[in-house]
């Protein structure tokens, strides 16, 4: 079985996102991390890899060269190679572009299960798995909050809150991404942690995907950020306070509530 | 004008609050026309009128309850094709995430997500890093996709006559791959899995105060959870403490009632999807870090907030009026 693992480098959750004056994010100074939910995504196919001596883990990631780090995370916890697509032409791309590069990495390397994060922590837009897949003709399972791979097929739990948990299933090959419900990842054993310096880390360029310049980066993008301003206090947005009388503040929680699908 | 398509949410007799807040933006970028899985009826048909769909397309066939994503999927891109719209709104959401990326790539058309308001071009407000950027951003390749954080949308009716236009749309083989095999209402256990969870801390001010946040987690099917401060005056046990040294958790909803907001108990909870607070301080730090914020007295609001919900779950479906 072969499984390819979607890790992303991302700024540190504490440190907060900067933006370059391109607009894009600066992703090489300040702290840095392997996305949470890519960690969860890892913990879930060394789980998957229990048992079945013929699964090869793969995490691939598209990053600056800073990005090698989350390929390392993901050999340290147990992945058996890694792919770093790099390029300079990279930068700035979109979702569309971003995934239209994975996808081509993916199907390069050959895969049964891709398994990503739900979200990245500094987009957050939980666009890539589904696009992924899209590009692959592949079924998609996004946001398990459960994971179970049988012989044949692949299942996941969901749970959307209100304790109304639905059950999908699909066949493989395909695409799943995981949240972090599916539990906490295990942290890695010394052997594990000094077997990781001998794993390889192959960089691709785009060339290696057959993949032109144009088609990604700023130049590429289906998308452009016109401007990006900070918010005082970090606030989520101007009118979050409800205020008044109990009652009416209990509406707009109710309101807001069941618009978010909560009650 | 353009069309502009808007996927509508339709649930029994009721058109979801969140399609009314897609009409009201869909107008401001040109006329607005609502794709609805399965047939219509005459009360969802007046709502989606009310709130400007001059057109309503209509598409019935067993893929749209059964797939309902992958149906979704070919639907929108279907009509795209055919009517070259100005753009197309989904709201926010598992489904329509999944849903507006796998069109993205069909079309190969920019995907913006997390927006809370638009103008003509369209030019998007997006709220990004749970509200500390506000980012303007715009499609520059194909027909713009947006997925829409409705509720931060003020929805405004503008009466209009919709005509109602059923659409056949091939369904190929693959919208059936993937399968919903069982659907069940669950009692979550434990904290660091659990999809609801209501927090109480020190403004519940006693044990007996805490009663109110075991409640409203009853009331939402969640677990209840607590502060340093709560477990520590023993008004819940420390398995139910969420923090850096108690439970870190993730769930879609975080409740959080009397909690002003430590930097220890932020760490172990930012992770949440939606947060929402009640704090009687209004400069509270809890408040910086949620998507809804309710100033007042937990005593007085939970008890009301208790009541609303079981007054809406006794009578469902209410049509927005
Ligand atoms: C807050 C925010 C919101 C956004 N919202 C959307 C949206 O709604 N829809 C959408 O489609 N896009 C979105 N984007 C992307 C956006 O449209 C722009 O294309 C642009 O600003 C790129 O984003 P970035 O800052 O992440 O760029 P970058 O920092 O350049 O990153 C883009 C991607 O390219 C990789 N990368 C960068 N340099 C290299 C390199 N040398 N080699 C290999 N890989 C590299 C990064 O790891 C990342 O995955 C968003 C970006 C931000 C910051
Ligand atoms: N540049 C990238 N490299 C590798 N994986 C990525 C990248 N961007 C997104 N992903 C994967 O897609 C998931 C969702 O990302 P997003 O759509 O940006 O929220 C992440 O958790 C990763 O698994």
């Amino acid at each position: 079985m072969r499984i390819v693992v979607l890790v992303k480098q991302v700024p540190a959750a504490d440190a907060g996102l900067a933006f370059a004056p391109d607009l894009t994010v600066v992703r090489d100074a300040g702290p840095a991390a392997l996305n949470a939910a890519d960690w969860c995504a890892v913990d879930q196919s060394l789980q998957i890899a229990v048992g079945r001596p013929d699964a090869r883990i793969t995490a691939v990631t598209m990053g600056p060269p800073g990005a090698v780090d989350a390929l390392r995370t993901a050999l340290v916890l147990g992945a058996d190679t890694a792919v770093h697509v790099q390029d300079p032409a990279l930068h700035g791309s979109d979702a569309l572009a971003t995934s239209r590069v994975l996808a081509a990495a993916v199907g390069r390397l050959g895969f049964d299960l891709v398994l990503c994060g739900s979200a990245s922590a500094d987009s957050g837009m939980s666009a890539v798995p589904a696009m992924v897949a899209e590009r692959l003709g592949v079924p998609a399972l996004c946001f398990a909050d459960r994971l179970l791979v049988r012989s044949q097929t692949v299942e996941i739990q969901r749970d959307d809150g209100c304790g109304d948990r639905r059950v999908f299933v699909a066949a493989p090959p395909l695409v799943v991404s995981v949240t972090e419900r599916c539990g906490e990842p295990h942290y890695p054993g010394y052997v594990s942690r000094r077997g990781a310096r001998d794993k390889p880390i192959s960089v691709w360029p785009l060339a290696a995907l057959g993949i032109e310049p144009a088609e990604v980066g700023l130049a590429g993008s289906a998308s452009i950020v016109r401007a990006a301003t900070p918010r005082r206090g970090g606030r989520r947005d101007c009118d979050v306070l409800a205020m008044g009388p109990p009652a009416g503040v209990a509406t707009r929680l109710a309101d807001f509530l069941a618009e978010r699908q909560f009650l | 004008m353009a069309e502009v398509l808007v996927l509508a949410e339709q649930g029994g007799t009721s058109v979801h609050r969140a399609t009314c807040a897609l009409l009201t933006l869909a107008r401001r970028l040109g006329v607005p026309a609502a794709v609805v899985g399965g047939s219509p009826d005459p009360a969802g048909t007046a709502v989606l009128g009310r709130f400007g769909a001059r057109t309503i397309y209509p598409v019935t066939a067993a893929e749209v309850d059964e797939h309902p994503v992958a149906a979704r999927v070919e639907m929108l891109v279907h009509l795209a094709r055919r009517n070259r719209p100005a753009a197309i709104l989904i709201a926010s959401g598992r489904d329509g995430l999944e849903i507006a990326g796998r069109v993205a790539v069909r079309l190969d058309s920019g995907l913006l997500s997390d927006v809370i308001d638009v103008t003509d071009g369209p030019v998007v407000v997006q709220s990004v890093q749970g509200g500390a950027y506000r980012v303007e951003s715009s499609v520059v390749r194909g027909i713009p996709i947006l997925a829409v954080r409705t509720e931060y949308v003020t929805v405004v009716p503008a009466p209009a006559k919709p005509r109602v236009s059923p659409v056949r749309v091939p369904f190929p083989d693959r919208v059936r791959a993937v399968r919903m095999i069982a659907r069940d209402r669950t009692r979550p256990r434990e904290l660091s899995t659990a999809a609801v969870i209501v927090a109480g801390g020190r403004g519940v001010g006693s044990r007996a105060g805490f009663e109110l946040v075991r409640q409203l987690a009853a009331a939402l099917d969640g677990l209840p959870a607590g502060s340093h401060a709560a477990a520590e005056q023993g008004w819940c046990p420390p398995e139910m403490q969420v923090d850096q040294v108690g439970t870190i958790v993730h769930p879609s909803l975080y409740l959080a009632l009397g909690i002003s907001g430590s930097m220890r108990h932020r760490t172990a909870m930012r992770g949440a999807a939606t947060i929402v607070a009640i704090d009687s301080d209004p400069q509270a730090p809890i408040f910086q870090l949620s998507d809804l914020g309710g100033v007042g007295d937990v005593h007085k609001v939970v008890p009301e907030l208790i009541a609303e919900i079981e007054r809406r779950r006794a009578q469902p479906r209410i049509v927005e009026g």
